[in-house]
């Protein structure tokens, strides 16, 4: 059987249409696993090689790995969920019914958009701490930990501004606490305040801003973000690993 | 070995890689890191690991998925104000702050700080070689620390804060285990080896943790302490 399948995903690979989309042929050889690296998009921004110890698990728990993952996740499932989402009130309410009674699927999905933005937070909290106990910050990877911080705040204000769009009481009051606290600001506080909800109260304009902020302008700013983030990783050396008996320093 | 010398490791070949410089003090001996270290290919290696974590983490989202709703309340209406109205979870350590400071302080105020403060870490390069708290004059140092963390403490306890109080008290009682401790246990060497960068980051990450465990479970109506398994209705 195993022999069959074998053979069978050999004559696949000999097939011109196989070669036409990998070029490289089988990565048997460095030379073949060094192509299919810098050979692919997706993949051309990481090293060919990497340091053993970087594999450790401990290394980074694959925190930046699994955030960027999350990140997918979430674009992916908020995508499907637009398809049955509109940003106007009382309809983003009836939507959600919708999701939960209707639609096929629909509560796993919700479900998993969720949970995943949760644990984005979550991770992206535990990845900037984890890095700061390694040292990850120290030259040269500084200017990727500032980046680093704005793909924080970036994150917690996708979060916040998708907890808005169910617009139920949750939500509303939730939104309504986070703005009010603009108002603290001194001097230009109302002002800010009016320009995030589009008025004074947290009402349909606010939903249609944080709407658009929430699917458009906050994902495109983290993607390029992440974009750079994970550049930088190795252009600024790959990740931070040190020696067992110095670890105890930071 | 002089205090001052800065020495490089291999004959530099920048064009293979960054150099980093090492920095040698009179504690650390100058011994030459060999960072020609075993490397492997990214592919397979890497990526096949990266492919394991990725479906182990996809699991058990659908998992969670699969036996946990995400909630959906009434129709948002603005004439019913529930009590207490919480922000999401990652805020309610701010909200908790709000309880205690005036609005500009703990909304405006200390996020921004902890914000630039955030930033400008890798540019702050006092310690750099992360030399432990307790080393040098550890006597003098400790008076000053005792005297930041108390008159901290008299702050926190006139606006009568104690979630916060609680974890800098803790932290507090960590350095002055690791001051007096003779060393020995694993634990406790590491914890003597800690700078004083160590000890800031642990403060604060022990406090915003302690305020949003406070400000999820365990508030309840006009912000009142309720345990998360009693009986009230918000």
């Amino acid at each position: 059987m195993a022999t069959s399948f074998n053979s069978a995903l050999e004559n696949l690979r000999a097939t011109r249409v196989w070669r036409s989309i990998f070029r490289r042929g089988p990565a048997i050889t460095n030379r073949t696993r060094s192509v299919a690296v810098f050979g692919n998009l997706f993949l051309h921004w990481l090293p060919v090689k990497v340091r053993e110890k970087s594999l450790r698990v401990r290394a980074a728990y694959y925190l930046g790995s699994l955030s960027l993952l999350l990140f997918i996740l979430l674009v992916v499932t908020g995508v499907l969920l637009m398809f049955y989402y509109h940003p106007a009130a009382p309809k983003a309410y009836h939507d959600m019914k919708d999701l939960r009674f209707v639609v096929s699927n629909g509560v796993f999905l919700r479900n998993m958009h969720r949970v995943g933005a949760h644990l984005m937070v979550l991770l992206v909290f535990w990845h900037m701490f984890h890095v700061f106990y390694r040292g990850g910050y120290k030259p040269p990877h500084e200017f990727n930990w500032v980046v680093g911080v704005f793909l924080l705040l970036v994150t917690l204000l996708l979060s916040y501004t998708g907890y808005l769009l169910p617009w139920d009481q949750l939500a509303f009051w939730a939104v309504t606490v986070g703005t009010n606290i603009i108002s603290a600001m001194p001097l230009i506080g109302n002002k800010v305040r009016f320009v995030a909800l589009g008025g004074n109260i947290v009402g349909e304009n606010a939903l249609l801003r944080f709407y658009v902020l929430h699917v458009v302008i906050l994902p495109l700013l983290a993607f390029l973000l992440i974009a750079v983030h994970f550049w930088r990783v190795q252009k600024d050396g790959g990740l931070t690993v040190r020696p067992r008996e110095e670890d105890g320093k930071d | 070995m002089e205090k001052t010398k800065i020495e490089s490791g291999f004959s530099s070949d920048a064009k293979k890689e960054p150099r980093r410089i090492v920095f040698i003090t009179r504690n650390i001996s100058a011994k030459v890191k060999d960072d020609r270290e075993a490397r492997v290919m990214t592919y397979p290696h890497l990526l096949v690991r990266e492919a394991v974590v990725f479906e182990v983490l996809i699991i058990a989202m659908v998992l969670v998925s699969l036996f946990w709703d995400a909630p959906l309340e009434q129709l948002a209406n603005p004439l019913l104000t529930p009590n207490p109205a919480k922000a999401p979870w990652y805020f309610l350590g701010l909200q908790e702050l709000l309880h205690f400071f005036p609005p500009f302080v703990a909304g405006i105020l200390i996020p921004t700080l902890v914000v630039i403060a955030l930033i400008v870490i890798p540019y702050f390069h006092v310690n750099v070689e992360g030399q432990p708290l307790w080393s040098g004059n550890a006597s003098k140092r400790f008076g000053m620390v005792i005297g930041v963390v108390a008159a901290l403490l008299v702050l926190l306890a006139i606006v009568d804060a104690w979630t916060i109080i609680v974890p800098t008290v803790l932290i507090a009682a960590l350095l002055v285990v690791a001051y007096l401790s003779k060393g020995g246990s694993r634990w406790m060497d590491a914890l003597r080896r800690k700078p004083v960068s160590w000890w800031v980051m642990t403060w604060f990450i022990a406090t915003a943790v302690c305020l949003t465990v406070v400000g999820t479970f365990f508030r309840g109506p006009g912000w009142s302490w309720v345990w998360p398994w009693g009986t009230h209705v918000g």
